[in-house]
This record gives structure tokens, C-alpha cells and sequence, in this order.
């Protein structure tokens, strides 16, 4: 009876695509929501994942996320230093500070200062030049997004727009100082999406306004054999600042997003809608689906279908549409996500989603087929001699 | 009517009233039939609207309780079933026939057919080689694959007929089997109906409005405001008429 089951539903093309829209719409829509999310929330603390190496963040105690940057004074580095099982600490400069472009427009950049001689914090994948180009004069590395996008040369040919992209040997005007082009590197996209120039920590503090602090973190990492958490307390407890693992840092900066921004009450808004829509679509076209075989669930009655029968069909109905659904509405999502990999979207679909869209399709699936099952329950076989 | 003997019974009443709702809306649909119903013979109900045709093979073919009396259908009384026990029982000794055909339009003639035996548990292949068989004897086994809605209104209710036996039952209830046909085409179904149910030794009853195919009839039990009034054969009626 199972495939009578199913034949019953498929049957009914109009209604079935009708279920199967309003399904894959709904967990298509919900995918997005969550995977953008995820995706911009990734981004909160993109910087953190590229910055690899260190495995400890030590800042100011009132920094509550990695662009809220509360400078120290530079004396602090010899005292993170000094704390026992602190392999080693190098400084990192983070600011925005205003390039001005060759147009004479100016464009907020992401600065990053890297330690002078160590270059510890650097970005992990260049695509043109080396890192180690930096110690020469002047010496800035640009990201590629920013290269190409914000930092480029747009200039008018024959009533065209068109752009030329920063390259090795440019050089650009960081808060009235000049700087060099000497590489391009790769960045996780930051929740800003402003254009990252890497630099030394020396030269940083140079183009930077002049301020008695300018060290944004000391970037740390335990001795060999030494707890990370423990070495974290310690320096905590012995310099007054905040020390914190990598990941711990990236937990701070995900919960200030999440809890004093509006964001995820805004993208749960959008989440609740689309689960509505997939509801009432799905459910009513289900529901009317149902209602309309009554007449033939009722002769499956009369001709002696158990209820336990009736049921596992409708729940099979429900099983195919829920699974179909599914699978289109992540493939799709998934697909848009593709699509759009290598532009400003921030798309990340997590384990975890694909888990929260199982939940919410059997949910949709549970909550409807209940209601026709319930129907289906209470028909008196005796309907069928009615015309 | 002559005396039927004990072990060719197949439905037993003997003054069952049914009631349908409760207080002033209350519709007294039976008022204590008595009936007994032969195997191997067409007995036909008819009556005036609304006088409880339906009512009645409804609780005969244990699709509807009846409140009192006795309904005892092939040595089970009815009314001690469980409703899991009614549907079991109905799955193994019941065929239905309807006025509307009730075919599942999704479904191919095969399938459709093959229902009751699929419902029982039996596998497929042999529900459908059963199902082949009987559409033969219908003379439907070329529309095999066909939809209900791709065949005439006689041929869907001699699919129906094939259902109503494809699972040996012992009893069938027809409610107008003949209404939604006409008249020539009615007459073939009756004949049909007849010829494959009687060889079988099935206990028919056919609820009917048509004179036109009283004639089909074994015996004719005339209803009237919940009341059987009587029980002849087809020429005794004419007689009387
Ligand atoms: N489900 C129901 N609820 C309330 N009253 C009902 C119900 N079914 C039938 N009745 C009433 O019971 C009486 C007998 O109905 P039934 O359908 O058995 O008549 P019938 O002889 O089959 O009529 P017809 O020839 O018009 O089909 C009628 O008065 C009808 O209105
Ligand atoms: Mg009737």
C-alpha cells in the first residue's frame, strides 16, 4: 500500500508541486537565512581566523570585540612578556585609518601592524609579492578584494568607467604618509568589508594620528607543555589585562555580535516567516489534498484499511514530500551559495543547519499530516455510500 | 418466501433500529428490520427515498453500528465486534459496489482492482495476477493500465464489480449500482454482476431505484420508513402490481 500511497499523491500533479513548492520554498528561504547569518557572523572575527599562528589575544579588559580596539601603552608587550610560560609576544597595530586614492577620494582601510622583525600576524596566503617585502621601505601589502575593488584606479576612457587594479610597485597615501604596494595577500572577508593594508607595527604607529597608546593587541603564545588556559589566567592575573586563547577571542567577539546587535532578532524574524509560508502553503495544499481523497480514504475504509494503514500512508505521503523538499530547498540554497562564492554575500552553510531545516521540514511535515491523520481517524466508512 | 436453510444464510437481522443524531433532530432511519439474506442468490432492496436502504446494508456490511436488535452476518453478530475486528472482518467478506464507482483516479484499473487484496498484506505480484484474472472475467484486461477517468462510466463500474470480488468475499452490497449508467448498459452490469457473483456463491444485495432491473432479482425485500414489508420474488411483485 505504500506505493499506493505515494501514487495517490503524485498522482494529483497540480496539488503535489503545490506541497513540494511551498516546502522547498519555505527550507530554501530558511537555509539562506541561517547561512548568511552564519556567514556574516563568521566574518565578525575573520580577522582573528587569519591572524593563525598566536594562540593567545591580550587587550584591554573593556574590549568586547575585535574591532573595538582600546589601545595599551607599549609596555605592556615587556610585561605579557615577563609572565611566566609566555613562549613568546609580539605586538599587533589595528586601526582604520583614511587612504586617500589617486582619484582623491578617501577610503577607510583596515591597517594592520605587524611585529618589525618577527612579521607575526601576516597573512597566511599572498598572492603576489612576499611578506617579507614589508621590512623594506615604505612597504604596505594589500588584500585582493581591496586591490581590485575599493583601492582601485577608476578612471573615465572614451565615456567608460573603467578600473585598474592596485599593484606591486602602486603606491597609495595613508593619512598623508606614502606607501608602497609591495604584495597582494588573500583575507577572510570582515564584517566591514573595508579594503586590509598590512604593514610593520613601526610604520603602522607612524601613519596612524599621533596618541600617547597606540598598541591594539600583544599576540601570545604559551610555552611548549604549557596549558593555554592556565598561561591566560596567569598573564590575566599578573598584568591586569585581558588574556584570552584565539578561539576564546572569537567567542567574545561572536557573543557581542549576537547579543548586543540587532541581527539575530531581525535574520529569526525572517526565519519565523518562512517557516510560516511553508506552513500555511504546504499545510493547506496538504491539508486540501487530504480532504479531497476523504471519499477514497473512505472506501480504503470500508474495504477493511486498518487506521494504523491510513496512517503510515498519509505519513508516508508526508515522509516523501518533507524528504523531496528538503533536499531541493539546502540543494538550492547551497547552489546560491556557489553561485555567489567569490562575491560580498556571506553564505555559510554549517552542519548545524542543515540539522535546524531537517528539523523544521519534519516539523511542517508532522504538524499538517497530524491534522489529516486526525481526519482520516475520526471518517466514519459509512461516508461512502453517500453521493 | 420459501424457507431458506440454516447453513445457506448469509445475513441475519431481526429488529435492528438505527438513529441517526440525538433529541429534536433525531432521524429514526430503521424501526426493527427483520431480514434474511440466501447465499448464492441477488436479493434487492428498494424502496422510497429516504425509507433507510442505505442505512441498512451499511450496517449489514459492518461499515455502521446499529443500536438494537440483532445483525448477525455470517455467523458473527456484528455488534460484538471491535471496530478493528469490523474492519478485519469487512476486509475478509465484504465487496462493495457504489453508485459513484469510488475508483482512486491516480490509479491504473490494475491497481485500483488489486486494492483489497493489497490492503489484506498480500504482495503485489500477486495481487496483480489475481487482479488480471478478474478483469478478464470482466472483459476489461486490455484497459489494464488505463486511468478510471480514461474509461466509460459502465466499463469504471465493471472495474468496480472486478474489485468488489477480487478477494473471494462472501457477501457484496451494491448501493445503485445502475443509477449513474444507462439503461442498456445497466442491464449488461446487472448481468455481469449476476454472473460472476452467483458463480461464486456470494451472497448479493443490491439497492436499487430502477424497475427496469428488478428483474435480475432472486428475491426483492420492499422497504418502506425503516420497515422491511416484504420479502417475493420478482413475479409474485408483478403479480401483485
Ligand atoms: N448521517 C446521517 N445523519 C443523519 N441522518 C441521516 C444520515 N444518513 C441518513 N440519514 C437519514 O436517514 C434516513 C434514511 O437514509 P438512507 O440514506 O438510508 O435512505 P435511502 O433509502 O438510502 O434513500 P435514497 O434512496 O434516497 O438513497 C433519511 O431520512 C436520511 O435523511
Ligand atoms: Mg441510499
Amino acid at each position: 500500500m505504500n506505493r499506493i500511497a505515494i501514487k495517490m499523491l503524485t498522482g494529483d500533479r497540480a496539488k503535489y508541486f503545490g506541497i513540494l513548492v511551498g516546502l522547498t520554498f519555505s527550507s530554501l528561504l530558511i537555509t539562506m537565512q541561517i547561512s548568511v547569518f552564519a556567514g556574516i557572523m563568521s566574518r565578525t572575527f575573520g580577522f582573528i581566523t587569519d591572524i593563525g599562528l598566536p594562540q593567545i589575544w591580550v587587550m584591554d579588559p573593556k574590549v568586547q570585540f575585535i574591532d573595538d580596539v582600546k589601545p595599551m601603552q607599549d609596555t605592556e608587550l615587556y610585561r605579557v612578556r615577563s609572565v611566566g610560560g609566555v613562549a613568546w609576544a609580539e605586538p599587533l597595530y589595528k586601526g582604520i585609518l583614511k587612504v586617500r586614492l589617486q582619484n582623491g577620494n578617501f577610503q577607510s582601510c583596515n591597517v594592520l601592524g605587524l611585529d618589525d622583525t618577527t612579521l607575526i600576524g601576516g597573512p597566511s596566503r599572498m598572492i603576489e609579492g612576499n611578506l617579507s617585502s614589508l621590512r623594506r621601505a615604505d612597504a604596505v601589502i594589500v588584500d585582493e578584494v581591496g586591490a581590485k575593488g575599493k583601492l582601485a584606479h577608476t578612471m573615465t576612457v572614451n565615456g567608460q568607467n573603467v578600473s585598474i587594479p592596485l599593484k606591486i610597485g602602486d603606491s597609495i597615501e595613508i593619512n598623508d604618509h606614502r606607501a608602497i604596494v609591495v604584495g597582494i595577500c588573500k583575507v577572510s572577508r570582515t564584517f566591514q568589508s573595508q579594503p586590509v593594508i598590512y604593514t610593520t607595527y613601526s610604520r603602522a604607529t607612524t601613519f596612524a594620528p599621533r596618541e600617547r597608546k597606540l598598541l591594539s593587541f600583544i599576540l601570545a603564545t604559551p610555552k611548549p607543555g604549557e596549558n593555554l588556559n592556565e598561561v591566560c589566567q596567569r598573564i590575566t592575573r599578573v598584568t591586569g589585562l585581558l588574556a584570552v586563547s584565539s578561539y576564546g577571542f572569537k567567542y567574545r567577539t561572536l557573543m557581542y555580535f549576537l547579543t548586543s546587535t540587532g541581527l539575530p532578532i531581525n535574520f529569526g524574524i525572517a526565519v519565523f516567516f518562512s517557516f510560516m509560508v511553508g506552513t500555511i502553503i504546504s499545510g493547506m495544499t496538504f491539508y486540501n489534498f487530504t480532504m479531497e481523497n476523504m471519499r477514497y480514504f473512505g472506501t480504503l475504509k470500508a474495504m477493511g484499511a486498518k487506521n494504523r494503514l491510513l496512517l503510515r500512508m498519509i505519513a508516508i505521503e508526508a515522509l516523501l514530500v518533507g524528504l523531496i523538499s528538503y533536499c531541493m530547498g539546502v540543494g538550492g540554497a547551497a547552489f546560491v551559495g556557489f553561485i555567489f562564492r567569490n562575491t560580498e554575500m556571506a553564505f555559510l552553510l554549517l552542519p548545524h543547519t542543515l540539522i535546524v531545516i531537517a528539523v523544521v521540514v519534519t516539523s511542517i511535515c508532522i504538524l499538517t499530516s497530524s491534522l489529516c491523520i486526525y481526519q482520516v481517524m475520526k471518517l466514519e466508512p459509512a461516508i461512502v455510500f453517500k453521493t | 418466501m420459501e424457507k431458506i436453510e440454516n447453513n445457506r444464510i448469509a445475513v441475519s437481522c431481526s429488529g435492528v433500529t438505527k438513529t441517526y443524531g440525538k433529541g429534536e433532530t433525531a432521524v429514526q432511519a430503521l424501526r426493527g428490520i427483520d431480514l434474511v439474506v440466501p447465499r448464492g442468490k441477488l436479493t434487492m432492496l428498494v424502496g422510497p427515498s429516504g425509507c433507510g436502504k442505505t442505512t441498512l446494508i451499511s450496517v449489514i456490511a459492518g461499515i455502521l453500528y446499529h443500536d438494537q436488535g440483532q445483525c448477525i452476518v455470517f455467523d458473527e453478530n456484528l455488534k460484538g465486534l471491535s471496530e478493528e475486528d469490523r474492519t478485519d472482518f469487512r476486509a475478509y467478506n465484504i465487496g462493495f459496489v457504489f453508485q459513484a464507482f469510488n475508483l482512486l483516479p491516480t490509479l491504473d484499473i490494475k491497481e485500483n482492482v488489486a486494492i483489497p487484496l493489497l490492503i489484506r498484506g498480500i504482495c503485489r505480484k500477486a495481487a496483480f495476477e489475481t487482479a488480471a484474472v478478474i478483469l478478464e472475467q470482466v472483459g476489461l484486461k486490455e484497459r489494464m493500465h488505463s486511468l478510471p477517468a480514461q474509461l466509460s462510466g459502465g466499463q469504471q463500474q465493471r472495474v468496480a464489480i472486478a474489485r468488489s470480488l477480487v478477494h473471494n468475499p462472501r457477501l457484496i452490497v451494491c448501493d445503485e449500482p445502475t443509477s449513474s449508467l444507462d439503461h442498456e448498459t445497466g442491464q449488461k452490469i446487472m448481468v455481469l454482476l449476476r454472473q460472476v457473483a452467483l458463480s461464486q456463491d456470494c451472497a448479493l444485495i443490491v439497492v436499487t431505484h430502477d424497475a427496469r432491473i428488478f428483474g435480475f432479482a432472486d428475491y426483492i425485500a420492499q422497504m418502506d420508513d425503516g420497515h422491511i414489508i416484504s420479502v417475493d420474488s420478482p413475479d409474485k411483485m408483478k403479480e401483485k402490481v
